[in-house]
């Protein structure tokens, strides 16, 4: 477990570079969580401290929105577009798939610590679903057979 | 002989990288363009030869080889070859203003853009008032792509007149122009090619807004989902600012705008524009009663023009080629094109600029050719998870905005998504509903709660528990989201699931997709 000192001297180089930027929390959280792979709960205060804002705020505002985790993740993060387009290309088979393969479910992470397996509602790739993104790489037309592939290529790359 | 690759999202989804890396591996380094927006054939690789600019496609690495062997003597008799690029019909018969420059050459090259007439635009608005800019905007018909349709102009009238001259012996007021770039209807990518084929056509469009209006700060509000464009777009403001295409002193003007992009984190309804300022301003992304208008009170509580990127786009070709050449395109109170965005089950999926008017089955049969299963097509949703289900019936609805309204249906952000005849319409109004419990912003009840117990009488529903009275229920909850609603997203989520019930009612059934 890391402690909570440690994690406020890894951000305060962060709350310090976005405190005077108009609307810096969003950017500030992209940014911890760039660093940390999430935002842990023990920042909370200090982030509250540098941009004047109180800790009820800060926690308000990670906790709408999806992106931003408050624990730690896999090292490979696996999100699988459920929105329309994929759907009719087959996505909710995929799902289920990509579940029974690896084991866990939405926002759950693998036993090795590899993969954390997470919902997106759309990537922008609709006129080739079903779209699957794994960390920054979007890739086209994935059934169960080439998800398999890609889960393979990401255990070989560790 | 030149070689392109294209470096946007779908085509390096479907491979592009790799195919790059072979075309390195025999010494040839290609451009890495933009894509033309007919994804169903990339990765593209096009080359530059004696005979035109001829494509191949879809490619992968493995077919480069062959292609090179092909090049050397006689391109055509390779499988992939697809002949001149541009006479392809599915782009030839496109109108394209906005995609005019998408997928020539490397996107963020700041001389190839202003080879291809770019810049032009903001010279023009140079010259100008504020007041004529925003005259020759409401000249052009031009009207918010994002979805409402409200007339650009007339929002930035109010934000030009906002702040008052009146106040003459005051500092000016800050005013700020803000790119919805949050483009998070499935089906929809209108906003993502112009962002990674032609980067510059949008910073120049706010740009010229910043001149309208009086603004001097922009923000693009992109969305997490789009790494890509999120690079392209930085790479882009960079070079514009090193150009003095944007900064404190526009190309000697003395006129200043500054443009950042502001990383969105994964939540669909900061595209609802007053949601979209609250998370601008480092909050959570609740939506905010109107009014008071963004225009009069938006970001920072500041006069703020909010416009979708398809519409600050269009806003350069409108000062390059006038108001008039494109209020010319279109039809009734819709000027101009229309991005159409072909997705989902369907065999040539890609983007479709063109004139108001065009039908849907027009783009479906003709563009589309029918489904990528092959099956036949079942339900077309238009406008994204809030648009209605259309069945076969509505299909010779003529694109526009006004002939969509008639039917309860809308454009929206003109994503087109195909379903064949396996799709279960029960499912897919359960899931409009789902979504709607995930992204509700959480701020009315009609909205977070409606959809939850929506989701519950639908599942009754489907599994046939007092039938009747459910469906009824299921209505009346309905009336509730639309009438009580604050925003389009409780407000609209009821027309795919009402649209599913009306056209496909043997869905409901409990027996799966039924025969209707």
């Amino acid at each position: 477990m890391e402690t909570s000192a440690q994690n406020i001297a890894d951000i305060s180089h962060l709350v310090t570079q976005y405190q005077a930027v108009p609307g810096g929390l969003l950017p500030l959280l992209h940014a911890i969580q760039g660093e940390l792979g999430y935002v842990p709960e023990s920042t909370v205060p200090a982030i509250a401290t540098g941009l004047n804002l109180s800790r009820a705020e800060v926690h308000g505002v990670i906790s709408f929105y999806h992106d931003f985790k408050t624990h730690s993740v896999g090292r490979n993060t696996v999100q699988i577009c459920r929105a329309e387009a994929c759907q009719s290309m087959g996505s909710r088979q995929l799902e289920a798939h990509a579940k029974q393969a690896l084991g866990i479910d939405y926002h759950e992470t693998t036993a090795d610590g590899s993969i954390t397996l997470e919902p997106v509602y759309c990537l922008g790739n609709c006129a080739c679903s079903p779209s699957v993104r794994i960390n920054d790489d979007i890739v086209a037309r994935v059934d169960a057979a080439r998800f398999d592939e890609l889960v393979a290529k990401l255990g070989a790359s560790q | 002989m030149k070689f392109y690759i294209p470096q946007d999202t779908t085509a390096l989804a479907c491979g592009a990288e790799a195919a790059a890396h072979a075309l390195q591996a025999a010494g040839i380094e290609p451009v890495r363009n933009g894509s033309r927006g007919m994804f169903w054939l990339e990765p593209l690789l096009e080359v530059d030869t004696d005979a035109g600019r001829i494509g191949f496609g879809p490619v992968s690495s493995k077919d480069i080889p062959s292609i090179l062997d092909a090049l050397e003597a006689d391109a055509s008799s390779h499988d992939l070859y697809l002949g001149q690029v541009e006479q392809i019909d599915y782009l030839a018969s496109q109108q394209r203003l906005t995609y005019a420059r998408a997928g020539l050459g490397d996107p963020v090259c700041l001389d190839n853009y202003q080879a291809l007439n770019g810049f032009k635009g903001l010279k023009t608005a140079l010259a100008m008032t504020g007041q004529q800019i925003v005259d020759q905007v409401k000249d052009s018909g031009l009207r918010g792509r994002g979805g409402a349709a409200f007339p650009a102009g007339i929002k930035w009238q109010t934000v030009h007149d906002a702040g008052g001259s009146a106040a003459a012996d005051k500092e000016p007021c800050q005013k700020y122009i803000v790119c919805n770039a949050d483009e998070g209807d499935s089906g929809t990518f209108a906003d993502r090619l112009v962002m990674e084929s032609d980067p510059y056509q949008l910073i120049e469009g706010m740009a010229i807004a910043g001149l309208a209006v009086g603004a001097t700060q922009g923000y693009i509000y992109l969305r997490s989902e789009y790494p890509v464009a999120h690079k392209l777009l930085d790479i882009a403001i960079e070079r514009a600012e090193a150009a003095n295409f944007l900064g404190d002193n526009i190309q000697g003007s003395g006129k200043a705008f500054h443009l950042e992009v502001r990383l969105g984190a994964g939540a669909y309804i900061c595209g609802e524009e007053t949601s979209l300022l609250e998370s601008l301003e480092g909050k959570r992304g609740m939506v905010r009663a109107k009014p008071p208008l963004p225009a009069i009170e938006g970001l920072f509580g500041k006069p703020t023009v909010v416009n979708n990127v398809l519409t600050l786009a269009a806003i350069s070709t409108i000062l390059e080629q006038g108001a008039e050449t494109y209020q010319n395109f279109g039809m009734g109170r819709s000027r101009g094109t229309l991005a159409i965005q072909l997705a989902g089950n369907i065999k040539r999926g890609g983007l479709i600029e063109l004139a108001f008017g065009v039908t849907l089955r027009e783009v479906v049969e003709e563009y589309g050719q029918g489904t990528y299963s092959g099956r036949p097509i079942r339900a077309i949703q238009v406008g994204g998870p809030l648009g209605a289900f259309l069945p076969e019936s509505q299909w010779d609805t003529p694109m526009d905005y006004e002939a969509f309204a008639a039917i309860k249906a809308m454009i929206g952000h003109g994503g087109i998504v195909v379903f064949d005849d396996t799709a279960d319409m029960a499912a897919q109004a359960r899931f409009a509903m789902e979504f709607c419990v995930v992204e509700s912003c959480g701020k009315c009840t009609p909205c977070r709660i409606g959809s939850v117990r929506g989701v519950e009488v639908i599942d009754r529903i489907v599994a046939n528990e007092n039938r009747e009275n459910n469906l009824i229920l299921l209505h009346e909850l309905c009336d509730t989201m639309e009438m009580g609603s604050l925003c389009a997203m409780g407000g609209m989520t009821p027309f795919p699931v009402r649209s599913a019930l009306a056209h496909f009612p043997s869905d409901f059934t409990g027996q799966g997709r039924g025969d209707n």
